[in-house]
């Protein structure tokens, strides 16, 4: 028998218990639905969290007190302005180092008001980081060296305060006390559901009065290149050990942020798409199912087929053909499917999703392989019937 | 004359029900020669349906010989048997055996899917065929749309498609009424006087067998009438004795040695 006339055969099959074969696949779909659309999050997230990483700016190297060591709570920095200037010193070049102290405090502007992180930085944010300021300008070094009461807003603060009103000049207090705005950050937009308009720039030597302290939380170092950076880090944290011997310094890469981002997403992504693999082995069980019980059923169209002529391998291949049949047609489907709920799901919430070429081959060849897998049972059965017994039967 | 289509020479089939040895069949020695209309007769359980299954390929003897278009089917695989069947026999089965939500020009030309040929040969073949047994009009009908008799004509059609040596009817007339049973019995004559394949009927309805040139009587498993080893009164004058075993072989070959 031809490969073609099998095809049609299956096909023919399928088509005759379309409520059947409907329902057998949609085991097979939701199976695959669930893999590519699971696979779509965590690729998404994965990448989302890359880009903001990498967004922030290049070359960056990231001081903190303590180890940077996700699941442990982050140490109390206990880093102050003067190991920010040995810190400066060790780089050689002040553009190239940016602080920050944070705080939540409520801005007000008249009878509006916002609840937001507030950041002492000092003026050379903008060299190190990847932020523009749309309207006005950035904090000065004088701002900074005087502890002058300016500040720049975040995109969705201006927003609330002044609504489409120009802010640059107006009075803003925060908690408590009054600040002239001087500039309005370009807006950056929402990553992994954080608003990132939603932050105050201010001076951080006025941040320390307001907040009555000395500390600093991080210190990011931009290096001039990619090469020197792992250098730099040893001698900036051998730098803040001497100044600080009781106290544990880490200086991070990106790279290391996201390696370790990374492999967190990616332990999650497989996690969760072996959950889905076990609904499309489940899915596979059903086909299995159906299509012993399609054996018997047509027990007598065997017996007539092979009086006919047709080999055990002719009706062996039939039943499989149809077997994996049912599979792929689900395994398009649930492509459909996870494609539809993955564009959804990026549409209607935070989670961006990532549709991959590799997750829908992914898929779609597992549900191949998982028609063969579990046709193979059923179609050999068929192939040795005895056609003397499967004439007879009703 | 050609060699005939199909020698059984001793032929026995046992069946192993949960242990236990139940012989269908023993010993039937037979020879169906080109062209032949034979009925095999006898009431139910007297092992005329296991006879037809070995005649027709579908089972092998548990003993004795059966050589089959030239074949002794002893030596054939699951697949030779299946090729066998295909090029040889021709079935028409009581219950028809139609495929449902199938045409009946497709149906027809089932057998000719399992022997590779195109699509449109197939079709070609098959029509032709509806035609010979006066079906062309119904061509495009599903069995559901045909009446008995036309759907006994379809399977009569499918089993001729591909040229077989020998026809096997198993009660071809069974599930018809009687007008529509003799119209059947009248093609499968017409089909046989025409085109030289062997007609053997299987019935247990003397009136039907009486129509075939020679009736072969069986119970319990051997064949009672002609009865071979006892040469005695022969009733039917149109059956013919066997002849000795070896002598109808006009090749070297003896099926009988292997027994």
């Amino acid at each position: 028998m031809r490969l073609v006339e099998a095809w049609r055969v299956a096909l023919a099959a399928l088509r005759a218990n379309r409520l059947r074969s409907g329902l057998t696949m949609l085991g097979v779909v939701i199976g695959v639905g669930a893999v590519v659309v699971l696979v779509a999050i965590g690729t998404g997230a994965k990448r989302e969290v890359e880009q903001q990483v990498e967004g922030l700016g290049s070359n960056l190297l990231i001081v903190v007190p303590g180890r940077i060591d996700f699941g442990s709570a982050p140490a109390v920095s206990r880093m102050t302005l003067a190991d920010v200037d040995a810190v400066t010193r060790v780089v050689g070049d002040r553009s190239r180092v940016a602080v920050s102290v944070t705080s939540g405090e409520t801005v007000r502007a008249g009878t509006k008001s916002r609840f937001t992180s507030v950041l002492g930085v000092l003026e050379t944010t903008p060299q190190v980081f990847v932020r523009t300021v749309g309207r006005g300008t950035y904090l000065s070094r004088s701002d900074v060296d005087t502890g002058r009461r300016v500040a720049v807003l975040g995109a969705a603060v201006s927003r609330q305060l002044f609504g489409d009103r120009d802010a640059v000049g107006q009075q803003v207090t925060i908690a408590g006390v009054r600040f002239r705005v001087v500039g309005v950050f370009t807006p950056l937009g929402q990553s992994l559901g954080v608003d990132r308009d939603d932050e105050v720039h201010i001076p951080v030597t006025t941040a320390h009065r307001l907040l009555g302290t000395n500390r600093v939380d991080g210190i990011v170092v931009k290096a001039p290149d990619r090469e020197r950076i792992d250098d730099l880090g040893d001698r900036i944290v051998a730098e803040l050990t001497r100044r600080q011997p009781d106290t544990e310094f880490s200086a991070v890469t990106q790279e290391q942020i996201l390696g370790v981002l990374g492999d967190i997403l990616g332990v999650l992504t497989g996690v969760l798409a072996a959950i889905a693999g076990i609904s499309l082995l489940v899915g596979g069980v059903g086909v299995s199912n159906i299509m012993l019980v399609s054996v018997r059923e047509r027990t007598r169209e065997i017996g007539l087929r092979k009086a006919v002529g047709a080999r055990p391998r002719d009706i062996g291949l039939q039943f499989l053909l149809e077997a994996v049949l049912l599979t792929t047609i689900g395994g398009v489907l649930g492509m459909a499917l996870g494609i539809g709920a993955a564009l959804l799901v990026g549409a209607l919430s935070p989670v961006p999703a990532a549709i991959t070429w590799w997750s829908l081959a992914l898929a779609f060849g597992v549900s191949a392989v998982v028609g063969i897998v579990f046709g193979v049972v059923p179609a050999q059965r068929a192939g040795k019937l005895d056609p003397v017994v499967a004439l007879r039967s009703e | 004359m050609t060699a005939p289509a199909i020698v059984a020479d001793g032929v026995s089939r046992t069946y192993d029900l949960d242990g236990v040895s139940v012989p269908a069949l023993r010993g039937v020695s037979l020879t169906i020669a080109r062209a032949d209309y034979m009925a095999i007769v006898g009431p139910s359980g007297s092992g005329k349906s296991t006879l037809m299954h070995l005649l027709g390929g579908l089972d092998r003897p548990s003993a004795g010989s059966l050589v089959i278009g030239g074949r002794d089917v002893a030596g054939l695989s699951a697949q030779e048997m299946a090729q066998l069947r295909n090029e040889t026999i021709g079935f028409v089965f009581q219950a028809f055996h139609l495929l449902p939500r199938t045409s009946a020009v497709e149906n027809v030309a089932l057998p000719l899917v399992y022997r590779g040929l195109g699509a449109r040969e197939r079709r070609a073949r098959a029509t032709e065929m509806l035609a010979r047994v006066g079906l062309a009009h119904r061509a495009g009908h599903r069995p559901n749309q045909l009446s008995g008799g036309e759907q006994q004509r379809v399977a009569i059609a499918r089993a001729l498609v591909t040229d077989p040596s020998v026809l096997l009817a198993d009660e071809p007339t069974g599930n018809l009424d009687t007008v529509t049973g003799e119209s059947v019995l009248a093609l499968l004559e017409e089909l046989n006087a025409e085109s030289g394949v062997a007609v053997v009927l299987v019935t247990h309805d003397m009136e039907v067998a009486g129509r075939a040139h020679r009736q072969i009587v069986m119970r319990d498993g051997v064949i009672v009438q002609p009865a071979p080893p006892e040469p005695s009164t022969e009733p039917e004058p149109s059956a013919e004795p066997e002849p000795e075993p070896g002598s109808w072989l006009p090749r070297p070959r003896r099926p009988g040695d292997d027994a």
